[in-house]
């Protein structure tokens, strides 16, 4: 017997318990990439648009004093600048990142988010306002036509709206996720409670509100939109919102990164790139895309 | 821990880094402008579909105005012909009102003050990100249109302004027929009832309601009426548009 045949052997021997089904179909995984894309462009591009007057406030003006947040610099005795972050009447030194970091030539200069975070790069509000609405389009059509395919073809409906059973599970999914616990098998197809809430409102509340305030802070658009700004508290509360919901954002990437990193990584890109995702239960065959599709279709019916 | 930490932070920064020079070779390029900027008719055309050319910028009422209305871009215009304006109170003052109009006009403040004027209090969106809110009160630039006799061919109301932005380069800005016709777009002389300051504008500027700051030219010395404004300035239509901001400043 030579190594080529142990190993076969070996496989063998695991192959029977492993299934490669169809789990994401092209349009999902061609629009979460363009969402990825667009998403990084936009908060990128955005914190340059940030930067240009980088304090937030609430209510309809921006008085001074009465700033909620404020990316700013001062001068230290010996004359160096300092960056600071102030959050209501509390001030933290931020220098490196926020208020003063390097610029393009790698001498320190006064701006709030740091040049390796913002495009473009130096500060140029004119450009990174074009890209930003560039990004802006990419985003709101790619998200519209998720939500219409998502809606025809009942993947909202069936993997995204949690069933009673799901609720009643929902005790078990949050130990599960603080121990880091992953289903595996058939169980690992389905989407836990804390999953589909979170997609839910990552879409409905994050993707709607950013645009809508987005909007709101478009003076033309006030010109209809008037009684949705004042109903979140004016123009500068609008400009507030979009600001945390886009950081609300990277907060849900950081969480769904690190839990693709701990549950497969490899596994999951494959899913979310080619289609198909391992299971470890079953038998070995591959599932077509329209088998699966049939077979979804008849549990249903 | 500390290694794997720093690796990431270094990973992150890295990442991020490489996507910004991307985006600043594009942002360089011939192309990659032209591509983003794509996105600025679709603006003005959805935009102007969702919230139609009538309708009207929010109203505030006198508890809602800035104690200081931030005056912004030049505050102080050091050209002789402003200077010495300036120096005589601005009585000498007169808004030249010419381009394709039947009777060509020099019209003085208390000319205007006779013509249909209006008092507004309106929300100011700078494009950098702050608000200020002012009472303004002014002429309504659609019945100086009217009393100048504007050539209904003509598509763009430009202003001329005092105010040189680099060396003679003075500023400049332009909105549409339909823009300069809106009951809410004033040649204001006034701020929070008193004569306009010469940091907001003195003696004339612009009030457009549905556009951000950079529209609202101030330190007027002349409005032509025209078909296009390719020959003027840079021929984007204002100083900062022919710096890469949008003609369309609706959003």
């Amino acid at each position: 017997m030579n190594t080529e045949s142990i190993a076969v052997a070996e496989m063998d021997a695991r192959e029977p318990s492993q299934r490669l089904i169809y789990r994401h179909t092209l349009p999902i995984r061609i629009m979460h990439w363009i969402n990825v894309i667009a998403l990084s462009l936009m908060l990128f591009s955005g914190l340059q648009i940030f930067n240009a007057h980088p304090s937030l406030y609430w209510g309809n003006r921006s008085d001074k004093g009465k700033e909620l947040l404020t990316l700013g610099a001062r001068q230290d005795s010996a004359g160096h600048l300092v960056g600071t972050t102030r959050i209501g009447s509390h001030v933290f030194t931020t220098t490196g990142v926020l208020g003063v970091s390097k610029g393009s030539d790698g001498t320190p200069e006064v701006r709030g988010f740091p040049s390796w975070l913002t495009v473009p790069g130096p500060a140029w509000l004119a450009m990174g306002r074009r890209w930003h609405f560039f990004f802006a389009w990419v985003f709101v059509l790619n998200g519209l036509c998720y939500v219409g395919y998502s809606l025809a073809r009942r993947h909202l409906q069936r993997d995204l709206w949690p069933t009673r059973t799901d609720w009643r599970g929902i005790g078990h999914s949050i130990l599960d996720h603080i121990r880091f616990k992953h289903p595996h098998g058939e169980e690992a197809l389905r989407y836990n409670i804390l999953q589909r809430l979170a997609y839910l409102t990552v879409i409905f509340v994050f993707g709607v509100g950013i645009v809508l305030m987005g909007l709101a802070m478009s003076p033309r658009m006030d010109a209809v939109l008037s009684p949705l700004v004042e109903a979140v508290g004016g123009r500068q509360s609008a400009r507030t919102i979009h600001f945390i919901i886009a950081w609300a954002f990277v907060a849900f990437v950081l969480i769904h990164v690190f839990e693709v990193l701990i549950s497969g990584v490899f596994n999951q890109l494959r899913g979310m790139i080619t289609g198909y995702y391992k299971v470890d239960t079953g038998k070995v065959d591959i599932v077509k895309p329209d088998e699966t599709i049939s077979a979804e279709e008849r549990s249903h019916d | 821990m500390t290694d794997r930490r720093s690796f990431l932070r270094i990973a992150i920064m890295g990442t991020a880094s490489l996507i910004v020079a991307g985006c600043d070779r594009i942002s360089q390029s011939d192309w990659g402008p032209k591509v983003l900027n794509k996105a600025e008719g679709l603006n003005r055309r959805v935009q102007a579909l969702l919230s139609p050319s009538s309708a009207m910028a929010k109203e505030y009422t006198e508890a809602d105005i800035s104690s200081v209305f931030h005056p912004n871009g030049t505050t102080m215009p050091n050209t002789p012909a402003y200077q010495a304006l300036m120096a005589n109170q601005f009585r000498d003052y007169k808004l030249r009102v010419d381009g394709m109009v039947s009777r060509p006009a020099m019209l003085s403040i208390d000319d205007l003050k006779k013509i249909d004027t209006r008092t507004q209090i309106t929300r100011h969106d700078c494009v950098e990100g702050w608000s200020a809110i002012g009472k303004w009160q002014g002429t309504l630039l659609s019945a100086v249109l009217d009393h100048v006799g504007a050539d209904p061919q003509a598509r763009f109301v430009v202003f001329h302004c005092f105010d040189d932005m680099d060396v003679n380069t003075p500023y400049y800005e332009s909105v549409d027929v339909g823009e300069a016709r809106h009951p809410q777009t004033l040649l204001a002389f006034a701020l929070n009832d008193k004569p306009l300051p010469v940091p907001n504008g003195a003696p004339l500027r612009l009030r457009v309601g549905r556009q951000l700051g950079y529209k609202q030219a101030k330190y007027l010395s002349r409005i032509e009426v025209v078909k296009s404004f390719d020959a003027i300035g840079g021929g984007k239509g204002g100083y900062w548009e022919d710096q890469g901001y949008e003609w369309y400043a609706g959003i």
